[in-house]
């Protein structure tokens, strides 16, 4: 294997991970029946939060629970407008959003410009060893191995377990499960708890691993791209482990575009994984069926517990 | 403890007071955030809030500011009311003003009274177009316009980075990322001395009015409202959805469009990458705490407005970061929303429960 | 979970002389059971005895209050008086989780299934169990042992509405229950259907399970149920044993007596055709929506005309494809005074003079959260000047609105009150009314005094009899017999999407229109008359 294919690859890794983070994360909470618009919002501050808990202590591990609880803080203010007080999911999600986006801004002002070592690779004794797959799978650091047993801890989770059916029966008919005596505005906000922790998850790869400082708005639209990495995914974990990995891939070829011998302007390169997204959108929904099957059927419909 | 009663019927009142209550609200919980960061908090609220409206010019930019907020404000809050979530108001206005620069661009030679007219016309068939890719999508192939328009932003926004840094480029600006300077006839006229105030704040003041007597003396004003709250009714009662929903969407996009150009042929004078501090989006805060009403709309951006202004007052004179626009533009909307909920329900004492 | 051995008690059963129609021991006994709502008794001191192993029908219209009873038997509601025995002893059943413990099982008429999960984990969630291979093990067997063919892993989207009873009703049968209740089973259900339930019906009475069998479908009872009890009007009307009866004598029962012919509508000379659909088919869109078959009818001037039928069966799809709502496929489909229109739209057809009121009043009639004057304009602009040099004229709403309060006695807070804030008997009054002053030529109107006090259903009725007397044509698609009986000229049902011949409504019977509704046809005789009446139109 040629080394440059060797780094692009490595590279794709990273810019996959928090993608599937953020993703895997919404599609818990829209497997709930809920819709948080947010994610963009809570992945920067989970970002800022993480850099900041980082930076100050010097341990990574506190800038990865700072991201998580900086998430989850989030998505409990939206779990609570939400759920509690019945507030519209789209207008209350576009608003963690535009409050996010301000609050990382504020919080991210005094650490603009400064450096962070990142977090360190973990080989994996023995198997990291082994020439060239060895340094492709087995020598990253502890949140990309994170993110494959996350996928596959909800997978088993949504499919194998008996808490796993009641989120999914809550999703898909509120008031079903209702009157089965499931007390569905617990299992949401619980859900939208963890959507928040991983996208709190995400911002911290992003400024911990993938770019590691504090950038505003360093996002750049990926929590957007993970909500539709969901309807790409039709709400199943494996494919939106497929999904994430193809988006990472067309990010970094539009990164690596000029290098590949592509001579197109950078600018018109970059638009490349907001437009495939848009093609993506089409293809699975353009489906209505399909789209009818797997989509939560309650999905960002309030539940009045009266009625 | 305290616990929430559904009201008999929504309150007509508390849905004028809210708004004012979040409003309230906010200032406090600013007021709160200053202390944290340790700024002296009577400074910060004359800084924020007195100082940028005390003088002529001041007022002046208020408007600057707020018309872009109420021209756009007006045209989400009829989307919205149709359940037509069109959040890509940015990118309109982004195309707006490149299709307008265009043309402004192309008669740069020109100097007649119809190019100012033309590049109306350019910027308004640019938001338009942008706009109808999420159109065409939802109505053709079932796609979700919140992600779409959304994504046509961020393309929007590489767009007008590519264009001012090629094509679009002025030929004697030493390779600056940005067009020439627009002639004045291809200028907006200011409407006061003095002041930066152009005639775009008339068109917002114009598109207030509009904008009410068609949500509430239209025909298709009124399918859009009885297709956001009850779509049975409106196939019932003959309206075409698809065509609500193409409606709805070109008008953001005509008047993001014609926003973006008024920010290009008014106070900024030229294509730069970056046209607008997000009025697009700020403008759905707009429309929310506007109650999506036009006249509503009118004040909710002049209050946005403000805190545009108040950002930079805030940052020139007490050095606080420019961010903090965005988190009481944020706080402004979370309040907003929770106060709603008065709307329909009535707060009660909670009995405590006899010991059993 | 099981059965409540402990309450089995021999000594207080025997003490039980209350008399059972049926001859067994009684295992259930209601006494004197009173529930009233704001406005309506719903259940008036009636008496309910079940013995074990039978299968007990309760008979009633629509408003009987049978629905109301057996919440009661399932602890969904409480009862304001009476008393309930098991197996001989008092209980008072506060929740349907109490009534399960006891033995009680309940399959609802409209299940409330998750149609994204499978058999298994529907089952799972219903019993409150893990879906795991010992569940799928009991499911196997309580499939096998009852002839309920299952596929545990299959998703319930996919599954037609009569195996989606079939998974209630193993899940009831999962809890080994002594008493299982059964609401509408057969509404929803194709005929072989209902012949593959009652034969399982009779096995599991056979095993020792009493049933009680919630119905208004007579000869289903006739052929079913060992006992019945009749309900009218709220009250216990009578207790019989359905073999000894006729399916005559049964409607009679439950009706209170034939239908006295003064009440009903002189037979009038029909008009022109001003309505008629041709050779109508439509495809359901998705399983929640029934496929009309060949429907064929004629309208003419000054004539009402009936469609009877249980709702779902098409009656919807039925009203939106001559509304406007729905297309079509051939634009000669639907004709309108011979003008083909089946390609047109609501609004185009409403120009022409076709107007119409769906079941559904709020959100579908009437936009919930609008005033009355908005409500009016909602539909009246097309044939009303409602507007002034494009705009809408506020006034001109306002002044239509008060009129059809004034016409209609509408109770409301005003015309700018919102549709939600009306009872619906009253907003039942301003939808017909907003309908009635457009002068339709051809009004198609459906369950229009469903759920609506009798003096509001008496104003509606008069004003449709207006209408046709006027000369318009009048659609009236209606669950109440009732109400067809007296004010339509020619009956027809709907049944499965499939609309039967029409008939002379001076020359049918109820039974006869309850065949119709069932799908049957009437004997050659009167088929011949209904042709007849039909030829006279085409």
């Amino acid at each position: 294997m040629n080394e440059t294919l060797l780094l692009t690859a490595l590279t794709i890794i990273t810019a996959a991970t928090p993608l599937v983070y953020a993703a895997i994360g919404e599609l818990v909470v829209e497997r709930s029946g809920v819709l948080n618009l947010g994610i963009e919002g809570m992945m920067l501050v989970g970002a800022v939060c993480s850099f900041a808990a980082a930076h100050y202590s010097g341990a990574a591990s506190l800038g990865i629970v700072a991201g998580i609880m900086a998430g989850m803080l989030m998505a409990a203010l939206f779990a609570f407008l939400t759920l509690k007080l019945q507030s519209s999911q789209v207008a209350t999600g576009l608003a963690l959003t535009i409050f996010g986006i301000g609050v990382s801004a504020l919080i991210g002002q005094s650490f603009v410009g400064i450096a962070y070592s990142g977090l360190q690779p973990l080989p994996i004794p023995v198997l990291s060893e082994i020439p060239v797959l060895g340094r492709l799978l087995f020598n990253h650091d502890v949140l990309v191995y994170g993110s494959f047993v996350l996928v596959a801890l909800v997978s088993w989770f949504l499919k194998r377990t008996h808490a796993g059916l009641i989120l999914r029966s809550v999703g898909d008919s509120h008031n079903a499960a209702h009157a089965l005596g499931i007390k569905v505005i617990r299992v949401r906000f619980m859900a939208t708890l963890f959507g928040g922790a991983c996208a709190g998850l995400a911002g911290a790869y992003l400024s911990m691993v993938y770019t590691p400082m504090w950038v505003e708005n360093m996002s750049a639209g990926r929590g957007w791209i993970a909500l539709a990495l969901v309807v790409f995914a039709v709400w199943q974990p494996g494919r939106l482990l497929l999904g994430a990995y193809l988006f990472g891939a067309i990010s970094i070829l539009q990164l690596h575009g000029q290098a590949l011998g592509i001579n197109v302007p950078s600018q018109l390169m970059s638009m490349l994984p907001y437009l495939v997204t848009i093609l993506v959108l089409v293809l699975i929904s353009r489906d209505r069926g399909r789209i009818r099957r797997n989509a939560p059927a309650s999905i960002g419909q309030a539940f009045h517990p009266t009625t | 403890m305290i616990r929430l009663q559904k009201r008999a019927a929504p309150s007509a009142l508390m849905g004028y007071l809210a708004p004012v209550i979040a409003l309230f609200i906010t200032v406090l919980a600013g007021l709160v955030l200053f202390a944290l960061l340790g700024v002296p908090v009577l400074d910060a609220f004359h800084a924020f809030f007195i100082a940028p409206i005390s003088t002529l010019y001041g007022l002046g930019e208020l408007g600057v500011k707020a018309a872009p907020l109420i021209m756009i404000g007006v045209a989400l809050s009829i989307g919205f009311r149709a359940q037509v979530w069109n959040i890509g108001a940015e990118g309109q206005l982004i195309l707006g003003a490149i299709a307008g620069s265009a043309v402004a661009l192309a008669l740069y030679e020109v100097d007649a009274w119809y190019v100012l007219p033309a590049m109306m016309f350019a910027s308004i068939l640019g938001g338009m177009s942008w706009a109808a890719v999420p159109a065409l999508l939802r109505t053709r192939f079932n796609v979700n316009e919140i992600l779409t328009s959304l994504m046509l932003t961020y393309v929007a926004v590489l767009l007008l980075s590519f264009l001012v840094a090629g094509p679009m480029r002025d030929p004697d600006g030493f390779n600056f990322p940005e067009s020439r300077l627009f002639h004045d006839a291809a200028t907006l006229p200011r409407l006061w001395g003095g002041t930066r105030l152009h005639a775009g704040a008339l068109v917002a003041l114009g598109l207030v009015v509009v904008g009410w007597v068609f949500l509430t003396r239209t025909l298709l004003g009124f399918a859009l409202r009885v297709n956001g709250t009850a779509p049975r009714a409106a196939g019932y009662a003959g309206f075409n959805q698809g065509r609500l929903v193409w409606l709805a969407l070109m008008i953001g996009g005509a008047t993001a469009g014609l926003a973006g150009l008024f920010e290009v042929a008014g106070p900024i004078g030229q294509l730069l990458p970056s046209i607008s501090p997000g009025y697009g989006f700020t403008a759905i805060i707009v429309a929310f705490l506007g109650r999506l009403h036009p006249v509503g709309v009118l004040f909710a951006g002049l209050v946005m407005a403000l805190s545009y202004l108040g950002g930079e007052s805030a940052q020139i004179t007490l050095n606080l970061p420019l961010a903090i626009t965005g988190v009481f533009q944020g706080m402004l909307l979370f309040f907003l929303l929770a106060t709603d909920v008065l709307i329909n329900y009535s707060i009660v004492r909670k009995q405590p429960r006899p010991v059993s | 979970m099981s059965q409540a051995s402990n309450l089995t008690n021999p000594s207080a059963l025997s003490s039980l002389a209350n008399g059972s129609a049926t001859g067994s021991a009684p295992l259930v006994v209601m006494r004197n059971i009173t529930k009233a709502y704001p406005g309506v008794l719903a259940n008036d001191a009636v008496n309910l005895t079940i013995g074990e192993g039978s299968i007990h029908a309760l008979l009633g219209e629509n408003g009987a209050g049978k629905s109301t009873l057996v919440k009661v038997l399932y602890g969904l509601l409480k009862p304001d008086a009476g008393s309930i025995s098991w197996c001989g002893e008092q209980v008072s059943i506060a929740s349907p989780a109490m009534a399960r413990k006891l033995g009680i099982a309940m399959v609802f008429q409209h299940f409330s299934l998750f149609d994204s999960l499978s058999v298994l984990e529907n089952i799972a969630l219903g019993m409150g169990v893990k879906a795991n291979d010992k569940l799928r093990s009991r499911i196997a067997d309580v499939s096998a042992r009852y002839g309920l063919p299952l596929d545990p892993d299959r998703s319930v989207y996919t599954l037609s509405v009569g195996v989606r009873q079939r998974i209630e009703i193993v899940r009831c049968l999962l809890q080994e229950p002594k008493l299982l209740i059964m609401d509408e089973p057969t509404s929803v259900l194709t005929p072989q259907e209902v012949a593959d339930l009652f034969e399982t019906l009779r096995q599991l009475a056979k095993s020792g399970m009493a049933i009680l069998y919630i119905s208004h479908k007579l000869e289903e009872i006739r052929v079913l149920c060992q006992g019945a009890t009749i309900l009218r009007g709220g009250r216990k009307v009578s207790e019989v044993v359905p073999e000894e009866q006729s399916v005559a004598s049964l409607a009679a029962l439950m009706m209170g007596g034939e239908i006295p012919a003064a009440l009903r509508r002189s037979a009038i000379v029909a008009g022109a055709p001003l309505f008629a659909i041709k050779e109508l088919n439509l495809p359901a869109k998705d399983a929640n929506e029934v496929s009309l078959h060949n429907i064929n009818l004629v309208v003419g001037k000054g004539e009402i005309v009936g469609i009877a039928g249980v709702a779902g069966n098409g009656q919807d799809e039925l009203l939106a494809t001559i509304s406007g709502e729905r297309l079509a496929t051939d634009e000669a489909h639907i004709q309108f005074n011979e003008t083909p229109v089946g390609r047109q739209s609501a609004g185009a057809r409403r120009r022409l003079g076709l107007c119409s009121v769906p079941e559904e009043r709020l959100g579908h009639a009437a936009v919930p959260n609008l005033s009355l004057i908005d409500n009016v304009f909602l539909t009246a602009h097309h044939r009303k000047p409602l507007r002034r040099l494009g705009l809408i004229s506020h006034a001109r709403s306002k002044a239509l609105a008060n009129d059809i309060i004034k016409q209609f006695n509408v109770q409301c807070h005003g015309a700018s009150a919102l549709a939600s804030s009306l009872s619906g008997g009253n907003l039942q009054k301003f939808i017909v009314g907003r309908e009635i002053l457009q002068s339709p030529r051809v009004l198609v109107i459906s369950q229009p005094t469903w759920g609506v006090d009798a003096g509001a259903a008496a104003t509606i009725h008069r004003a449709l009899a207006t209408l046709a007397a006027n000369g318009a044509a009048v659609l009236l698609i209606s669950q109440d017999l009732d109400e067809l009986m007296q004010y339509c000229d020619r009956i027809g049902a709907l049944c499965a999407g499939r609309l039967s011949a029409f008939y002379p409504s001076s020359q049918l019977t109820a039974q006869q229109v309850g065949l119709l509704m069932a799908g049957e046809k009437l004997d050659a005789m009167q088929a011949e008359q209904g042709a007849a009446d039909e030829g006279e139109h085409s």
